[in-house]
């Protein structure tokens, strides 16, 4: 049994860049193109590890082990993630927030390595990031009180458990609210849409490409990686609390998970396809309104 | 029910977000019909007529006509969006947040008894009627003030039916009529402002006064509108 846990992030890894391939191939559809191979995030990712890095004389050692930070925040994450009811290999109380802040050391990480740089370009995107990782924030951390609220339970493995029917017969409608949210939140902190272009590299308005433009070779392929881990974070997180999932047999919770994960990234994909990206402006009010919501869930299971 | 508060909580706050005053309309519309249906479901026990009734005309009241009515307002103004309230639109979403805060403290303050008084749909109608008032003072054109007294309005309503034990429903057709009224009156007044000033904007009424055009500053009012013009066509 232990090995089973084991082999959920291992797995995670393995799957994890096959995510964006299945939002492009979705956003290709969409726009009538055949599109590129599902599987081209690890044909892109294994040509950068075989090249070399050039650095900028402005740099300094901070811009060189950032990558190297960023992937292993964000991988040290998939370890807490369980899959329905299959506990994660590692689990405490309160590692939520334990995810929430090695989420924020992957972004902090990102931000100083782009303000490390000096160009003006880069520090604006990195103002951006900061400011809507600070809207983004309380969305997070009330959607985790909501949840461990209503399942009594202050683990993610254990909150993700005690997900069972009766919880969803009893406050579905709160669970629908801070997945809603979350999704959101996906949005938002993986620069997809309705927030940022992934696909833009030269226009003002982006974010998060802006801040990596400088890295090239290993360091790129570390960053690349480690977007697509916490797309693939973000998506299980929101399986976990929509599906269902612990209250399956044991061998078809992996099967139903993933599935699930490829619905989360099919719906980003429909999203980024039908809305238009946002004026920057207009942004704040979107991640203000999934706390919002959060806010709402919150409030029904004090009151209600 | 709590569906129903969900939906009344969510467009309180849709209300507060939304620049467009096509969407908002819409947004007051969905309020009514959703405000229709609470006395069925608070009262499914013992359905009479008088609650049947009641339904019925709160939808088609609140849920058909005066949207209907706004919208031929909105079309004749030919204005689709309020620019500039007082208080921009993001920080309304935070100041609804706390107004949801609010109301759920009042609903625990009250101590009802919570099998007659659910509170969550107390504390949607407090917010409802919080919201209400914050868009009457926040916002500039005349079209968004009418829907915040509308949405207070509802909310006021929202409170009777979650407070009352039974329904006093002669009561509340007579609100609705003065409801009703009041719209036509405030709707009837926004067309004649709309046509004698070329805008709905109440923040510059001030420009009303006597004075102006008694003393032959005739200049300043016309380049006024020049500017009015200008704006209405980037609009369209």
């Amino acid at each position: 049994m232990k090995l089973l846990h084991w082999l959920l992030p291992i797995s995670a890894f393995i799957i994890a860049p096959i995510i964006p391939g299945i939002i492009n191939r979705v956003k290709a559809f969409f726009a009538g193109r055949r599109g590129v191979p599902i599987l081209q995030l690890y044909i892109d990712i294994w040509k950068l590890l075989r090249k070399g890095s050039t650095y900028s004389h402005t740099t300094s050692f901070v811009f060189r082990i950032a990558p190297s930070v960023i992937a292993a925040a964000l991988i040290l994450c998939t370890f807490f993630i369980p899959w329905g009811s299959i506990s994660s290999p590692v689990s405490f109380s309160g590692d939520l927030i334990f995810i929430a802040y090695l989420l924020d050391v992957a972004r902090y990480f990102t931000v100083i390595a782009a303000m490390d740089t000096g160009s003006a370009f880069e520090g604006m995107g990195a103002s951006r990031e900061v400011q809507f990782g600070f809207l983004a924030e309380p969305a997070f951390l009330m959607g985790i009180l909501v949840l461990v609220m209503v399942t009594k339970n202050t683990s993610t493995s254990g909150i993700m458990q005690h997900l069972s029917t009766s919880v969803w017969a009893d406050s579905g409608i709160l669970l629908i609210l801070v997945a809603t949210a979350w999704y959101f939140l996906l949005l938002t902190e993986n620069s997809r849409i309705p927030v940022d272009d992934p696909n833009t590299h030269l226009e003002l308005t982006m974010i998060h490409e802006v801040m990596v433009l400088d890295y090239s070779g290993p360091d790129f392929a570390y960053i690349l990686y480690g977007s697509a881990l916490k797309l693939w974070i973000f998506s299980a997180l929101i399986v976990n609390i929509l599906l269902p999932v612990a209250a399956l047999p044991i061998w078809l919770q992996p099967i139903v998970f993933i599935a699930g994960t490829a619905g989360v990234a099919i719906l980003v994909g429909i999203t980024e396809s039908i809305i238009a990206r946002l004026r920057l402006v207009t942004v704040p009010k979107i991640i203000v309104s999934a706390s919002a919501l959060c806010f709402i869930a919150l409030i029904f299971r004090i009151i209600g | 029910m709590n569906i129903i508060s969900i939906i009344l909580i969510m467009s309180g706050l849709l209300l507060l977000g939304s620049s467009r005053l096509g969407v908002a309309i819409k947004v007051v519309a969905i309020q009514g019909l959703v405000l229709g249906i609470l006395p069925i479901v608070k009262a499914s026990h013992e359905l009479t007529a008088g609650v049947w009734f009641l339904c019925i005309s709160i939808i088609a009241a609140k849920g058909i006509i005066l949207p209907i009515l706004l919208n031929t307002n909105l079309k004749s103004s030919g204005i689709t969006r309020e620019i500039e309230p007082f208080i921009s639109y993001g920080v309304s979403i935070i100041a609804g947040i706390i107004m949801l805060i609010l109301a759920g403290w009042m609903t625990v303050r009250l101590n009802l008894n919570r099998t007659m008084t659910p509170p969550i749909v107390l504390s949607a109608a407090f917010f409802m009627v919080l919201s209400g008032l914050f868009l009457m003072i926040t916002r500039k054109k005349a079209l968004t003030q009418i829907l915040g007294f509308l949405a207070m309005e509802n909310g006021v309503y929202a409170v009777g039916i979650g407070l009352s034990l039974e329904f006093p429903f002669m009561v509340e057709l007579g609100i609705l009529l003065d409801v009703v009224v009041g719209v036509v009156i405030m709707g009837h007044l926004l067309l004649h402002m709309d046509k004698e000033m070329a805008h709905t904007d109440t923040d510059r009424l001030t420009e009303l006064s006597d004075n102006i055009r008694l003393s032959g500053e005739i200049k300043v009012v016309s380049s006024n509108e020049v500017n009015i013009g200008s704006d209405r066509e980037v609009l369209k």
